[in-house]
């Protein structure tokens, strides 16, 4: 076949089709990176010629209680991005696809997964706008609280330094859930209905089969899910920029929020590209294991 | 946030349906798990129903009442004057313009470059998609300020223009991995015969590829534009001048600041999350259905 068709199998010209591809990257992604990794290394106000400064942005940032503060609550985000949508969402995913669908039909779990899919395509700003407005002092939640005569509990859920970051959270949880739900249900898709049917003989209950055939079968897409909401996490800024600003008292300050806040307010763009550039590293870590995880299920696929 | 693993699963195509297993259960336990999931549902839609109720009442409703009753009567002044303080027409204008300039350049960036990979399967295609896939994932932070840098020195700050084309080429990253990965699938007899009759590889792509690649292009070209409508950072580092800002942008800067009336409040979070709402029911279809299965088979 191949020789009889030199020309086809002449890779030659689709080189040309790769063009446009790789100079935007070029200019849009590759240089600004490298230009970030350079200027970490200088002292710049944003005019004039950026000075060098070696490693002394890096070693500043070893002591910024305000860095370390924000790497923690990265920590701390990383269980309303990662963790609890990925339970929540395993669960949902499992009770619509093999009790709702089987017992009221396909249509009526499509209902649901649509309900709960839908925070997740807000823009974040907006989605910001709405909860500032349930967790101010005035807000939802608290004439909630007022309305079950629990007046006693109702807080500036924003304003008060202990309350920011799970107030934050909740509305993060109440994005993410709708996207590992999404994932999940595809991935039950593929699994052999043969399995549930035996473990069902085999007089398997709903959560024995959830654990032994469920969560295993689905390892695949919890690795995804789990890897891509993880780099999601180091990445927070929409919620933290519409609804704290990073405070109260930096309670809610997020690696982002500070590069920004640096950039564009302080304007130490040397000490901001910083922690950019930690933010890239810890990035690409989480992406290598995700390319090398990828690599291995197509080997696995064949 | 853009999610890039519910496109994926979209684009290739849903696996085939598995048949219906097992009997109905009779019994209480059924419409329990049935009520319970209702609760939940309606705890998650809870918000979109608060901002819709409170957003057309009256003031001194909302003060008798609070926000969760029901209107007694409906008014639309606070969406009118919140639709006039931020200039909210040219809002949507802006964000419509960049979203669809977007979604088309990405789209032909990402097609072109797709198929040099994916079926002109170029020396280095599996490095050069490793590295796009490590490219959709590079923190925005760490590139935004050379790129605001570089925009200032050409005359593009401050303009439309430097956004399409900022955000064209980070999602065409993802775009050229994923027409790649289906590309890579494209039946070689459908190639080698129109190579034998003769059309150059420019027509190949034009009349062959492209035609049958339609339906996932649709729905890549969707999700570029619902992500578009919801970036954030780019454009609110690019667009200073209040004529040129985004939905989203607008709704950054809004930040309650000048908003202590709840009822603005809702209002702005109503009209904030009704265009996404709306694009979401009207592509709900092209969004959710496998288009893999509309390709050759």
């Amino acid at each position: 076949m191949a020789a009889a068709l030199p020309a086809f199998h002449s890779r030659r010209g689709y080189y040309l089709y790769l063009l446009p591809g790789t100079i935007g990257l070029t200019l849009i992604v590759l240089i600004p990176q490298i230009a970030n990794f350079v200027l970490s290394f200088t002292a710049w106000k944003g005019v004039g010629t950026p000075r060098w400064v070696g490693l002394q942005n890096y070693q500043r940032l070893l002591t910024d209680d305000q860095f370390w503060g924000s790497m923690w609550n990265t920590l701390l985000f990383m269980v309303s991005m990662t963790l609890i949508p990925v339970v929540i969402g395993l669960i949902l995913a499992s009770v619509l696809f093999d009790y709702i669908r089987d017992q009221f039909g396909e249509r009526l779990s499509s209902l649901f997964r649509a309900g709960f899919y839908l925070p997740q395509i807000l823009p974040v700003t907006a989605a910001g706008v709405l909860w500032g407005w349930i967790l101010s002092p005035i807000g939802i939640v608290n004439s909630v609280l007022e309305a079950l005569g629990l007046g006693a509990l109702t807080q500036n859920w924003i304003g008060d330094a202990s309350f920011a970051l799970p107030a934050v959270s909740l509305m993060i949880v109440w994005i993410q859930v709708g996207y590992c739900l999404v994932v999940f249900m595809a991935g039950l898709s593929r699994i052999d209905p043969a399995l549930y049917e035996a473990a069902q003989l085999d007089g398997a209950g709903w959560w024995q089969r959830f654990f032994s055939i469920t969560i295993p079968m689905l390892a695949p897409e919890i690795f995804v899910v789990v890897l891509t909401t993880l780099i999601h996490a180091l990445k927070v800024f929409a919620p933290i920029f519409v609804l704290t600003v990073g405070g109260p008292d930096n309670a809610t300050m997020v690696p982002s929020y500070l590069t920004y806040y640096h950039f564009f307010t302080t304007q130490r763009v040397g000490y901001a590209a910083a922690i950019a550039t930690v933010q890239m590293i810890l990035t690409m870590g989480l992406a290598v294991i995700f390319l090398r995880f990828q690599a291995r299920q197509s080997e696995a696929r064949g | 946030m853009a999610n890039q693993g519910v496109v994926k699963s979209a684009a290739m195509g849903a696996p085939k349906p598995v048949s219906r297993r097992g009997r109905k259960q009779r019994g209480a336990v059924r419409w329990l798990v049935l009520a319970l999931m209702l609760a939940l549902l309606a705890l998650t839609l809870f918000p979109f129903v608060l901002a819709l109720i409170n957003a057309v009442k009256t003031g001194p409703d909302y003060a008798a009442n609070g926000p969760l009753s029901i209107p007694t009567s409906i008014q639309f002044d606070a969406l009118a004057k919140f639709w006039d303080m931020a200039d909210y027409s040219r809002k949507l204008l802006n964000s419509t313009l960049i979203s669809a300039g977007v979604s088309v350049l990405a789209v032909l960036l990402s097609l072109l470059s797709a198929y040099a990979l994916g079926i002109g399967e170029v020396r280095g295609s599996s490095v050069i998609l490793a590295m796009l896939l490590l490219g959709t994932m590079v923190p925005q932070e760490s590139i935004v300020y050379p790129i605001y840098y570089m925009a200032k020195a050409v005359g593009l700050y401050d303009t439309q223009l430097a956004v399409i084309i900022v955000i064209a080429v980070l999602q065409s990253a993802f775009g050229t991995y994923l027409l790649a990965s289906v590309m890579s699938t494209f039946p070689r007899e459908i190639l080698e015969a129109a190579e034998i009759d003769g059309a150059s590889r420019w027509e190949i792509l034009i009349n062959v590829v492209v035609p049958i690649m339609r339906p996932t292009l649709m729905v890549l070209g969707t999700f570029f534009f619902i992500w578009t409508w919801n970036e954030f950072l780019i454009p609110v580092v690019m667009l200073v001048s209040n004529d040129n800002q985004t939905v989203s942008v607008a709704m950054g800067l809004t930040r309650g600041q000048n908003l202590s009336d709840p009822i603005l409040q809702a209002a702005a979070s109503l009209l904030g999350i009704a265009p996404t709402v709306i694009f979401f029911l009207i592509f709900q279809r092209t969004l959710t259905r496998g288009v893999a299965a509309g390709a050759v088979k």
